[in-house]
């Protein structure tokens, strides 16, 4: 692939390819000597639009270990801010012969509009609110992990779907991975047209944990969303966050990711952040090595 | 001179193949003989229509010379097919005051190609506060008063706009948007929107406005004309308000008539325009709306952008498309696709413009009229490409596009101002 864009246009296959390559990185990165030469005297530029410290620094430690020279461009001391275009960006940054750009922007759409207008292969760390897609694959790689199957399992993906990245991501992948989604969050933040994502739509709380083999726990983002949508965490607590006396109704087995950071006591309690269903902490250990399956994949140009 | 456009398709209430005679300016007989004149253009196989009349086009000048002129926009123009058009009042400045609605007339006039008749402001700066000094600048030649690219959110502003217009027989051009509905949004909100994580604008941010000013023309007896009609329920609430006896016009553009949300899909930023391309349900709701005259008429609402506004972030690009050399052949697909015929062509595009804007002696191929006359050849492919776009700029989602439908030739008060 010469771009890693979105899930949309995966395979089941392609998907599978990303997690057999991911699991001998993860196995690398237990290692003493975390180091493979896969992108040795490759330039890997880290064009962050947004502000982000996990995402960024995941992919960081992932082009590290792949021994490439990365570098971090960031908005609060770039152009962006002198009035330079985006294109205009991202052609001297091609100048100084970069090889892979990996690009979080606000806007939706953003970042494939880069990859329309540059030759160097482009990873997607989230476009505004549309796609988070290397977030997709380490969640439904924790999964898979955790089950040791895809097909079938039942998730619900919980909080502020309008304005979630990780989510659609999420809904397409695991679709693909022939996964039953349902989705659950209060009507505020819920698309207007919603049943065109063809997952079911939970009423409540209970329809939402019920008979789930996994929950993605979607951040509550008051700070970016205001507060018209959500009245206030106590109120999103109450009748939205996962608490302990869910877990009677829980399955005993069921997984509760999030993609971070976590709000206890808000869309999480941490009986729940901190029980032995959370694999919160395993998805940020995944998380590096598949972005070094996928920087590996999209500098080779192979099919993913 | 006296001119013949000879066997050609003469659309007025029916078709007829005939002779269409032309001479100072007017027309003088529409006849099956053929008459003695000086020069005969043979327009076998070609539509013969009233010039175009485009209630709604932005020519960006002043202010905004980099994107249209009043030249390069009249030359779009007739290139369009269209000999007469009126500009909307959003340029920089803003035509609230009857010094610059004058020039503009009389630029147009210099020009010599299309009538160009300036909208005035609504209100002063377009702030939405005082009313401009209509009386006056109904004076210096402006067709109609508008705030568009703006809603007008004072309904109290809205409703004295409404008044006092209607004191000299003038009108109001409503760009119907309830701002704290559109919000951020960028495209039509629905399951494309939802699925593209672009924000979205719900039908309804124009169908409260809507419904507010068709009570407020209600209440005054005052015109309103609602510009650019994007959604159902907004047809709904118009076909209503008539049904109900209210003053009320309205306008569609031609690419609303023929796009959807699914343009929008893929981030191509020639998509984005303000009300944007709604679902198809909407879509099929506006063809049928126009054909049975709950819509009055189709406007381009021609909005020219640079590329400098264009080439960057979805959700930071400008809003507009353009619309001038588009009439024509989106309107032909509709009739090949069996939607409309030519008589309707003509009544959409140029005979009720003329009824709203009260021009007397355009609008129809009458005995009498002015000689403003569109020739179209309906069949032949061409691609719009630089050879065929006249605008400055090249902001559609046709760029490149085959298209079938096209003005050969463009008569202005006799004279020919455009042919191929």
């Amino acid at each position: 692939m010469k771009n890693f864009l979105s899930t949309k246009d995966l395979t089941k296959e392609e998907i599978l390819n990303i997690f057999d390559l991911a699991d001998t990185f993860r196995e690398l990165n237990t290692r003493g000597v975390k180091k493979a030469p896969a992108l040795a005297g490759k330039t890997v530029i880290n064009l962050f639009f947004e502000n982000s410290t996990r995402t960024r620094t995941s992919f960081e430690i992932a082009e590290k270990r792949l021994s490439a020279d990365s570098i971090n461009f960031s908005v609060a001391v770039s152009s962006a801010q002198k009035g330079e275009t985006l294109i205009d960006t991202v052609h001297n940054l091609e100048s100084m012969k970069a090889d892979i750009f990996v690009i979080r922007h606000e806007c939706s759409g953003a970042v494939k509009f880069v990859a329309d207008n540059t030759p160097v292969p482009v990873i997607n760390a989230g476009d505004g609110l549309n796609e988070h897609p290397t977030q997709s694959m380490l969640d439904i790689y924790t999964i898979r992990r955790a089950k040791n199957r895809l097909e079938g399992l039942n998730v619900t993906i919980m909080g502020d779907i309008s304005h979630s990245r990780v989510a659609r991501s999420n809904i397409w992948a695991m679709k693909t991975m022939g996964m039953n989604v349902r989705l659950f969050g209060p009507p505020t933040v819920m698309p207007n047209d919603v049943t065109s994502f063809g997952c079911k739509i939970c009423k409540n709380i209970d329809e939402a944990l019920d008979d789930a083999d996994a929950l993605i726990i979607l951040r509550i983002q008051r700070e970016r969303q205001g507060e018209l949508l959500i009245p206030s965490a106590r109120e999103y607590a109450r009748f939205f966050g996962v608490m302990p006396h869910h877990f009677v109704k829980m399955k005993k087995d069921s997984l509760i990711l999030h993609p971070g950071p976590i709000n206890r006591g808000v869309e999480i309690s941490s009986h729940a952040a901190d029980s032995d269903k959370s694999a919160i902490l395993e998805q940020v250990e995944n998380g590096v090595a598949i972005r070094m399956a996928i920087l590996c994949m999209v500098d080779k140009g192979i099919k993913a | 001179m006296r001119i013949a456009l000879k066997n050609g398709t003469v659309v007025t209430d029916k078709l007829s193949v005939c002779n269409l005679i032309i001479d100072n300016g007017k027309i003088t007989e529409i006849t099956d003989e053929v008459p003695q004149t000086d020069k005969e253009i043979d327009c076998s196989g070609k539509i013969i229509v009233p010039g175009l009349i485009d209630m709604h086009t932005h020519l960006r000048e002043p202010g905004q010379e980099y994107k249209e002129t009043l030249l390069s926009g009249s030359e779009a123009a007739v290139a369009g097919g269209v000999t007469t058009l009126c500009c909307m009042a959003n340029a920089n400045p803003v035509t609230d005051d009857s010094a610059l609605a004058a020039w503009i007339v009389k630029r147009g006039k210099e020009i010599g190609l299309a009538d160009i008749l300036p909208y005035a402001c609504v209100t002063k700066g377009m702030a939405g506060k005082e009313l401009t000094e209509m009386g006056i600048l109904l004076q210096s030649g402006v067709c109609g008063f508008s705030d568009d690219g703006k809603p007008i959110i004072s309904g109290e502003v809205m409703r004295r706009a409404l008044e006092y217009s209607k004191y000299f027989g003038s009108y109001i051009a409503c760009h119907e948007e309830e701002p704290t509905l559109s919000d951020k949004g960028v495209m039509h909100e629905g399951a494309v929107s939802a699925n593209c994580g672009l924000r979205g604008i719900p039908t309804e941010a124009e169908s409260v406005m809507i419904a507010r000013d068709i009570e407020l023309a209600r209440l005054t007896g005052g015109r309103a004309h609602i510009c650019h009609v994007s959604g159902s329920r907004s047809v709904e609430l118009i076909r209503r308000g008539k049904a109900d006896g209210i003053n009320i016009t309205s306008e569609v553009t031609p690419n609303h008539l023929t796009l959807t949300d699914k343009a929008c899909a893929d981030y191509d930023t020639a998509s984005k325009v303000n009300p944007p391309l709604r679902a198809e349900t909407d879509r099929q709701t506006l063809i049928a709306a126009l054909k049975d005259g709950v819509i009055d008429c189709v406007a381009s609402d021609h909005a020219p952008h640079h590329k400098d506004d264009k080439f960057m972030e979805y959700d930071h690009a400008a809003f507009g498309m353009l619309g001038l050399q588009l009439l024509i052949p989106l309107l032909t697909a509709q009739i090949h696709a069996g939607a409309y015929n030519w008589v309707d062509f003509a009544r959409f595009t140029s005979e009720n413009p003329a009824k709203i804007l009260g021009l007397t002696n355009k609008g129809r191929l009458n005995k009498g009229f002015d000689a403003d006359i569109t020739v179209i050849d309906p069949v032949t492919e061409y691609i719009y490409d630089e050879k065929v776009n006249r605008s400055k700029s090249v902001n559609t989602p046709f760029w490149g596009k085959t298209l079938k439908g096209r003005a050969v030739l463009t008569i202005k008060n006799g004279k020919t101002v455009f042919e191929i």
